[in-house]
């Protein structure tokens, strides 16, 4: 991939410090014995402390590879990384040996999957292991460890915890699992908290809980958060920034009252448009027009290309501007807005400059 | 769970009543006259035949001669052969036998078959993985009766590395009737480990196991292997019944003095009463551990619940 990366030069680093994580230009790919697949294409955001960061997208987009990247459990093979950097706090964690990147797991960042039943281990008690997050990373004796787990089962609001904290994961309801894993994520109170589709799998009613769980954790640790989706409204109501991607690369990047009002990207515009009420609760992201691109076979120039309604091709495109042809870089559209569009300004209604 | 084991413990006692009266059946249907061919060379006089025979109940029907046979056993009786000796000493003096022979190849099955399923599972496809593959196809496809011969003959005879007959050699010489004997189940062990250990490795609770930052080492022996044994585990359980019916051919190929071996002899002499007592003490073991594993099942499984 020898895209042009201007996004780091781009990046929007809110005022209030340097990032907690930065994701620089990753690559992702899966070496298959029918292809390579290109999962993921020069992704690059930044994360500051309490910021919590929507990550939008297509099934398929990429977005749970490139979180799996970043916490180092890629099932490799098929999986590798071939490019980028993904900095903690100052450093380079994939030069890390995998001692040191084990490390980070937990204390430093961790992670809350979608299914909470499978991901949970079905022969063990959950008080067990939440308890081994302390065994593993602070030596903590057995017993020690498994008050601790009640505390945090406490924490996250599980009802009965000291009674309830030597049943194992069938035991419990999905949205009291999903409390489960929560604690299990947040009991080393990780800098960064990346949950891919924490709630997709629970009630409506529940859903809100549990998301308001998660709001109040980081209000009172300041963790940064980074949120896979597929809820417009969740986004819409808990996050500050968001990026949509598409074919493995961010397409569009902003916070999220300008992306959602103002979309700079058609791909975004599309999404947004499909749902009819963004703000209402359970907007849930629609399918747009045609096929999702084949990541074995990502389409040249604009990845996007081939279901676009504004693309231009051939004598129709400005030069150096051929959809199909000339790859559109992830720029600044306007202040605080990316995309990786070549007619953004028109997609947004202003002026190109 | 204390009424789960009751009730399967009561549900053995129709299962063995059927599997006697069939055995029972099978040894009357045999061909030929067991008292007759007890003489040998010098013919029995027929008086004593017919005496034999009253004893024996040899004239009844068979409904009639089992049901004899049951009030008997009730009582404890297991009958006696035809040369009078009791059938129960038999048993006991051959059963340790047996058991012995079964022991090392279960051992044999599980430290063999685990390891080599372990290691191959963690790399698949690497090269423990394709000889596991290879060598337990090649096990699996031989018929136990060749596997024998051949063990008894190259490792055996050629090697001179095993003794090839009797037990006169305390363990040792029960080591390479228990290979041969376990040959079959190893490679299965081997596979299903194998399968299962690979399978989860994928699975969703070993990612979260390494998203939790645990070493390799938890992550594999804590929260792959134990989840990947439990079906292997069961597995072995049932198998020590199996094992013991196939030492049938094991004792008899090694020439070890145990239940198989007598099981051999006796349905070659048509002892009806040996035969019936020591298949039906078979099919409970079978049984039993059977029982024994689904309790297991529970233990390991904490989802299974039985009420
Ligand atoms: N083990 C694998 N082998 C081959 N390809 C894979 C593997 N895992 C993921 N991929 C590919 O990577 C791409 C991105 O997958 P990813 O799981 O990141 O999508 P996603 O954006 O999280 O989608 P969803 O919304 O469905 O969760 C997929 O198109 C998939 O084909
Ligand atoms: S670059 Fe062209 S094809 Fe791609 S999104 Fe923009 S207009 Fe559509
Ligand atoms: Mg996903």
């Amino acid at each position: 991939m020898t895209r042009p990366d201007l996004s780091k030069a781009t990046a929007p680093v809110p005022a209030d410090g340097r990032p907690v994580l930065e994701v620089d230009d990753l690559h992702v790919e899966f070496r298959t014995r029918s292809g390579v697949v290109h999962a993921v294409n020069g992704v690059s955001y930044s994360l500051t402390q309490g910021e919590t960061l929507a990550i939008l997208g297509e099934s398929g987009s990429g977005k749970s590879v490139s979180a799996q990247a970043i916490m180092g459990i890629l099932d490799s093979p098929p999986a590798v990384i071939t490019g980028g950097g993904i900095w903690f706090e100052g450093t380079d964690l994939l030069t890390q040996p995998e001692e040191e990147q084990r490390k980070v797991r937990g204390p430093g960042i961790s992670m809350i999957f979608q299914d909470a039943l499978s991901s949970l281990n079905p022969v063990y008690s959950v008080g067990f292991q939440i308890g081994e997050m302390f065994r593993a990373h602070r030596g903590m004796s057995k017993k020690d460890a498994r008050k601790r787990a009640i505390e945090l089962m406490d924490r996250v609001r599980i009802p009965a915890a000291a009674r309830r904290v030597d049943d194992f994961p069938h035991q419990f309801s999905g949205g009291m699992r999903q409390r489960v894993m929560i604690a299990m994520a947040i009991a080393l109170d990780p800098r960064i908290l990346i949950a891919d589709e924490p709630t997709t799998a629970l009630d409506v009613t529940v859903q809100a809980q549990v998301m308001d769980l998660l709001k109040d954790l980081q209000a009172e640790t300041g963790m940064g958060l980074i949120l896979i989706t597929h809820d417009l409204g969740v986004v819409n109501e808990v996050a500050d920034n968001v990026a949509v991607m598409y074919a493995g690369e961010i397409v569009e990047r902003g916070t999220v009252d300008d992306v959602f009002t103002r979309p700079a990207h058609p791909y975004t515009d599309g999404l947004m448009s499909s749902v009819p009420q963004v703000e209402a609760k359970g907007g849930r992201l629609q399918p747009i027009v045609g096929q999702p691109p084949n990541l074995a076979r990502i389409p040249s120039g604009c990845p996007f290309h081939p279901r676009c309604s504004r693309r231009r091709l051939g004598a129709e495109a400005a030069p150096g501007r051929e959809c199909s042809t000339d790859v559109p870089p992830l720029r600044l559209v306007v202040p605080g807005r990316e995309a990786a569009c070549h007619y953004s300004e028109e997609v947004l209604g202003v002026r190109a400059q | 769970m204390g009424r789960y084991v009751a009730r399967r413990l009561l549900l053995t006692i129709p299962v063995l009543l059927g599997a006697s009266f069939l055995i029972f059946a099978m040894v009357y249907a045999l061909p030929g006259d067991p008292i007759r061919a007890l003489g040998g060379d010098r013919p029995l006089s027929p008086a004593v035949v017919a005496q034999l025979r009253e004893e024996f109940n040899l004239n009844d029907p068979l409904v009639v001669q089992y049901v004899k046979y049951l009030g008997d056993l009730i009582q404890g009786d297991l009958g006696t052969d035809f040369r009078g000796r009791e059938v129960l000493d038999t048993i006991s003096q051959r059963l340790p036998v047996t058991i012995k022979l079964t022991v090392v190849a279960i051992l044999i099955e599980t430290v063999i078959g685990i390891v080599a399923g372990v290691l191959a599972g963690i790399r698949r496809n690497g090269f423990l993985d394709n000889l596991v593959l290879v060598s337990s196809t090649i096990v699996v496809s031989v018929p136990i009766l060749v596997l024998a011969f051949v063990g008894q003959y190259v490792l055996g005879l050629q090697f001179g590395w095993f003794p090839v007959s009797g037990i006169n050699e305390g363990w040792y010489s029960y080591l390479l009737p228990g290979l041969v004997l376990a040959a079959g189940s190893l490679a299965y062990v081997a596979r299903l480990t194998r399968t299962s250990v690979a399978e989860n490795m994928r699975a969703d609770y070993v990612r979260t196991a390494r998203a939790k930052g645990l070493p390799r080492r938890t992550v594999i022996l804590r929260h792959t292997l134990r989840n990947s044994l439990i079906p292997v585990v069961t597995f072995i359980g049932a198998d020590i019944g199996t094992l013991m019916g196939g030492a049938i051919v094991t004792e008899s190929v090694f020439n070890l003095p145990g239940v198989g071996r007598a099981i051999f002899d006796s349905v070659r002499a048509q002892e009806g009463a040996v035969v019936v007592g020591i298949v039906t003490l078979l099919v409970f073991f079978f049984v039993f551990f059977n029982l024994v594993v689904d309790v297991l099942y529970a233990v390991l499984d904490p989802r299974i619940r039985y009420d």
